[in-house]
């Protein structure tokens, strides 16, 4: 996995129409786009690791994996068909956005009907863009901005993340400075600032039960 | 030779009515990484047709209790489909039946739905005549002319 791919966008494509999916699909790779598609809002969700497998299928074969674990693959930009059976594209909006991890992908609404009232309700759901079908290679070109805007975000938040990790004085960082200060410094600044000792003690405690269930943004995983 | 008959057959299919921008659409989206895109776009835009029509007709058959629904959700899949491929007479014909079945016009959907049929047998043919002339270009070891509508 070199660097070319890490900066690659990738876009995860919903279209319940065979049809539709492959041609959403070519689109978005003649745009320079990895594409992920499936045929289900639920599928969408799954995949983006907000419900496991047992909630969206009874299929026994399915393996079930707690969103906790999951690995959680970067999208840059959900692409999704408003009419589908079961969950609609709306419906699959809302629950992005509904969700404090995703809520910052950006997600965008296709639909064959051009139905105003539609269109700006998906609009103040919080939808970017909505495109009627066919969709074509030029609309595309709307995303690009979209799709930046996120990957700088992620970006930036990944170096402030880093920054506040080494340089600020706040009991939480505090205890990771801990972790990798020698002994013998340890014990100096035990010494100056003794109320501080017992609640870096209870700090390393709190680092250690709650990095796991920290996002792990290192721990990025995109499929080729 | 075979060159002009290409771009002289396209022309006439687009100037006839049969086909739309959107077909032109459809070729830029091939290319080295995936050179027989329309052609497999094509031929799964055929077999939609085929089983949307059966489908739908079998519906209609059931005279008394015909059930406008699953015509109505057949004719939005078909008429999606032929709009993404520049089917142009195709989808007028499934705006008309999508009308007749909204208005639950029982004469009106048999009516367009064998037009629909006569339609895309029409169109699959032409396009089959299209390929052939490209395959007879690239067999001859040229390039398939670009042509501007």
């Amino acid at each position: 996995m070199g660097r070319e791919t890490e900066s690659q966008f990738h876009v995860l494509a919903v279209d319940d129409s065979l049809f539709d999916r492959k041609m959403i699909e070519r689109l978005l790779q003649k745009s320079s786009c990895q594409v992920t598609t499936v045929d289900s809002g639920s599928k969408a969700l799954e995949f983006l690791g907000l419900r496991t497998a047992d909630e969206s299928s009874h299929d026994p074969n399915a393996t079930s994996t707690s969103p906790e674990t999951h690995q959680e693959v970067e999208i840059n930009l959900i692409i999704t068909d408003y009419c589908m059976p079961g969950m609609t594209g709306y419906d699959l909006l809302k629950k992005v956005k509904e969700s404090a991890a995703f809520k910052s992908i950006p997600v965008v609404i296709m639909s064959s009907e051009n139905v105003p009232s539609r269109i700006s309700r998906c609009l103040e759901e919080g939808a970017e863009e909505f495109f009627l079908k066919p969709v074509k290679l030029a609309d595309l070109t709307k995303l690009k901005p979209h799709m930046m805007k996120t990957k700088l975000k992620k970006e930036n938040e990944k170096l402030t993340k880093e920054e506040n990790e080494v340089s600020k004085p706040e009991i939480k960082e505090d205890s990771t400075v801990i972790e990798i200060l020698p002994l013998h410094q340890e014990l100096e600044s035990e010494q100056h600032e003794p109320m501080l000792s017992s609640n870096k003690r209870k700090a390393i405690e709190e680092v250690i039960s709650t990095d796991r269930s920290r996002p792990k943004y290192n721990d990025i995983t995109t499929s080729v | 030779m075979e060159k002009r008959q290409f771009r002289d057959y396209t022309i006439s299919l687009y100037h006839q009515g049969f086909l739309d921008d959107q077909f032109t659409e459809l070729k830029k989206l091939q290319d080295e990484c995936s050179p027989d895109f329309v052609a497999e776009v094509v031929s799964l835009f055929f077999e939609d047709c085929e089983k949307l029509i059966s489908n739908m007709a079998r519906a209609l058959d059931q005279t008394g209790n015909v059930d406008y629904k699953l015509v109505g959700s057949s004719v939005h899949q078909l008429k999606g489909s032929s709009s993404s491929v520049g089917a142009k007479r195709v989808k007028g014909l499934c705006v008309t039946l999508k009308e007749c079945c909204d208005s639950q016009n029982y004469e009106g959907c048999v009516r367009c739905l064998q037009q629909v049929d006569i339609e895309y047998k029409s169109l699959k043919g032409k396009l089959q005549d299209l390929f052939n002339l490209e395959q007879q270009i690239v067999q001859a070891g040229g390039r398939i002319p670009q042509v501007d509508i």
